[in-house]
């Protein structure tokens, strides 16, 4: 027999119940979209890390003071304070191999300009920063050395607190009040986009001279981390390691203590990053399973209801001279049709839903044509393994048995 | 010619767990072409065995079967099915219609199972010529449910004839059927068996039997009666007399 005129014989009598097909499809259809789905989530989440550590700059090292722990609780990298600015002046004065460094602090101010007044966060940070985060100035110039080392009141604006203090107008050279200290401003900065969680907007901020910052706005004595870059790659693992052992002998660190400070390369962030990824994708792909398992149990169950139902349609058709092979054939057939219909019905589902996702929530979603064909095939495997059982049932039916059935 | 049926001392015994059940204890029977056998009998009696053996459903434990020269008792089940799809076409007592399937797609389905494999365009051909020889070739795109129980019997035997098969097996064909439209059945089955159609049909009902040829009655699974039926019945003539039965009814 012809595959097409039995795959018509199928189509045939799965629109016969079109109800019962439909909720049969219905495992696999959420089975497949949830798996195009997620793995589009992860892959837009991947890639939004990667770039986001990729805008660390390269052959960036980042020291991050070591956390506070109260009660039990972890209050942050960062926390401790314990990076004072005669680290920074060792680190840059003592390594070789550092191309450029920056301090960084934080604080989040009350921002007016005009009759504007916003909330934002302040970056205070050194003149290198700009340099080893590759952030170019769209409009003015960066802030300098001198700048930093007399902190003078000047200040970067980002993109989007450019527009909310200044609206369409040119910015250069006007007046921002950060906790009602007149700061000029020199430049606004390129823009950069969200960030990785998809949450914050990366050119919602203003930029400072860290010593600035800590004078006029923090009033705080230690760093909250350092961004160093190296001359090279290679020089990386050198570097890190001076940097360790500088800091420990610096903050009296004895053998076998903890450090009070964290150091890390892009390499292993993006190491830890890469396995966060991995480890979300062994999860999404066991979820998958399972559900596609269940899927495939709800069609077997199915083509077991529909075989028994049919049992005299079979002995018809074996006594008109259908072989075992035939009825095999068509009930498999029918169960892969099942299976794939579902399959792409989930697909579109899964691609759709992972749009909407990124139109109204604003979350970056990739869907890789690969992720579709494995559900596709995915799903096509189910339904012969599935099938299988109940179309071997049809096809092993005695034909006098199954014409006499009730 | 050879015999279109020919049993040679057929068995059927059922092992069925601790009694052996003897359904057919040694039969010969020989059916030419041409002929229009009715075997009847009680229930048990052995017939339906008989008939599933001749229409190649099932095989003998004993003795031998040669349908139309082919010894099917050394078939596998393969062989069985091909038999059947080329030689036999069943008709029986409840259609056995695909529903939600035009009357044309059901007379077309024997021939989906044909090796080598009929054309699209010639498949829809004959199963149109074998419409027109039941008399329903203007009910091709009714379904089952459209059509009343001689007409659903009418595509059945469509569907037997479809591939021009060498024997009519027709089980109990009236027996869902009302006696008008029985008769109509049977004057189907005379028209064919005059064309040189060979039938064998199993009924309990012995006026049915009487529109056949030869009567072959079945006890405790022996043939005990094999012969020519003598005062025949033919359907146009039955169908007159019914209609006169009907008028004076009418007139009364």
């Amino acid at each position: 027999m012809i595959v097409f005129a039995t795959f018509r014989i199928a189509v045939r009598a799965l629109k016969r119940n079109t109800l019962r097909t439909l909720l049969t499809m219905l495992g696999i259809i959420i089975g497949v979209g949830a798996v195009i789905a997620a793995i589009s989530i992860t892959n837009g989440a991947k890639s939004q890390v990667e770039a986001q550590i990729a805008s660390l700059g390269q052959n960036v090292i980042l020291i991050l003071s070591g956390n506070v722990t109260r009660g039990g609780f972890s209050m942050g990298f960062g926390s401790a304070g314990t990076l004072t600015q005669e680290d920074f002046d060792s680190i840059r004065r003592e390594i070789p191999g550092v191309n450029a460094a920056t301090p960084e602090v934080r604080a989040f101010s009350q921002i007016a300009a005009g009759n504007q007044n916003i909330n934002s966060q302040v970056f205070g940070v050194g003149a290198d920063y700009f340099d080893i985060r590759s952030w170019p100035v769209a409009n003015g110039a960066p802030f300098t050395e001198t700048d930093v080392r007399n902190a003078n009141k000047v200040v970067l604006l980002g993109q989007t607190s450019a527009r909310t203090l200044f609206g369409g107008a040119d910015a250069v050279g006007e007046i921002v009040r950060i906790k009602s200290a007149p700061f000029t401003v020199v430049g606004i900065l390129a823009p950069k986009g969200m960030s990785m969680s998809g949450s914050t907007d990366q050119d919602d901020l203003l930029i400072v001279p860290y010593t600035s910052a800590m004078k006029r706005l923090t009033g705080a004595t230690t760093f909250r981390s350092f961004s160093v870059q190296t001359t090279s790659a290679e020089a990386m693992p050198n570097v890190q390691q001076e940097i360790i052992e500088l800091l420990r002998q610096r903050h009296r660190i004895g053998p076998g203590r903890d450090d009070d400070f964290i150091v890390r390369t892009q390499q292993e962030i993006t190491e830890a990053a890469t396995a966060t990824s991995r480890i979300m994708t062994i999860l999404l792909g066991a979820i998958a399973g399972v559900s596609l398992i269940v899927g495939g149990i709800g069609i077997m169950n199915i083509m077991l209801v529909s075989v028994t139902e049919r049992t005299r349609e079979i002995g018809l058709r074996m006594s008109v001279g259908a072989r075992g092979k035939d009825i095999l054939l068509q009930f498999l057939i029918e169960a892969v049709t099942l299976s794939i219909v579902g399959g792409a019905i989930g697909i579109l589902l899964g691609v759709g839903s992972s749009r909407i996702l990124s139109l109204k929530m604003g979350w970056v979603t990739l869907t890789s044509p690969e992720s579709i064909l494995m559900a596709f095939l995915f799903s096509a495997a189910i339904g012969i393994f599935f099938g299988f059982y109940p179309a071997r049932k049809a096809a092993r039916l005695d034909p006098i048995d199954a014409l006499r059935y009730e | 010619m050879p015999a279109v049926i020919k049993l040679e001392n057929f068995s059927k015994t059922y092992y069925t767990g601790a009694v052996d059940v003897h359904a057919v204890r040694g039969v010969s029977l020989e059916i030419q072409p041409g002929e229009f056998v009715a075997v009847m009998g009680a229930s048990g009696s052995g017939k339906s065995t008989l008939m599933n053996t001749i229409g190649c459903l099932d095989r003998p434990t004993a003795g031998k079967y040669w349908l139309d020269g082919v010894d099917v008792g050394e078939l596998n089940r393969d062989e069985l099915a091909d038999l059947r799809n080329e030689k036999i076409g069943f008709v029986f007592q409840g259609f056995n219609l695909l529903s939600r399937t035009s009357a044309l797609e059901n007379v077309e389905l024997p021939m989906l199972y044909s090796r080598p494999g009929v054309g699209a365009a010639h498949q829809r051909d004959r199963a149109l010529k074998a419409l027109e020889i039941v008399g329903l070739s203007d009910r091709a795109d009714h379904h089952p449910n459209q059509l009343s129980g001689g007409q659903q019997q009418r595509v059945a035997i469509a569907r037997a004839l479809v591939n021009n098969p060498r024997l009519l097996l027709a089980d109990e064909p009236t027996g869902n059927l009302d006696s008008r439209t029985s008769i109509e059945i049977m004057g189907v089955f005379q028209n064919l068996n005059a064309q040189g159609m060979t039938v064998v049909m199993v009924t309990h009902e012995l006026d049915i039997a009487h529109y056949s040829t030869r009567m072959v009655i079945m006890r405790d699974g022996r043939i005990v009666s094999d012969e020519g039926v003598r005062d025949r019945l033919f359907a146009p003539e039955e169908l007159r007399k019914l209609d006169l039965e009907q008028q004076a009814v009418q007139l009364a």
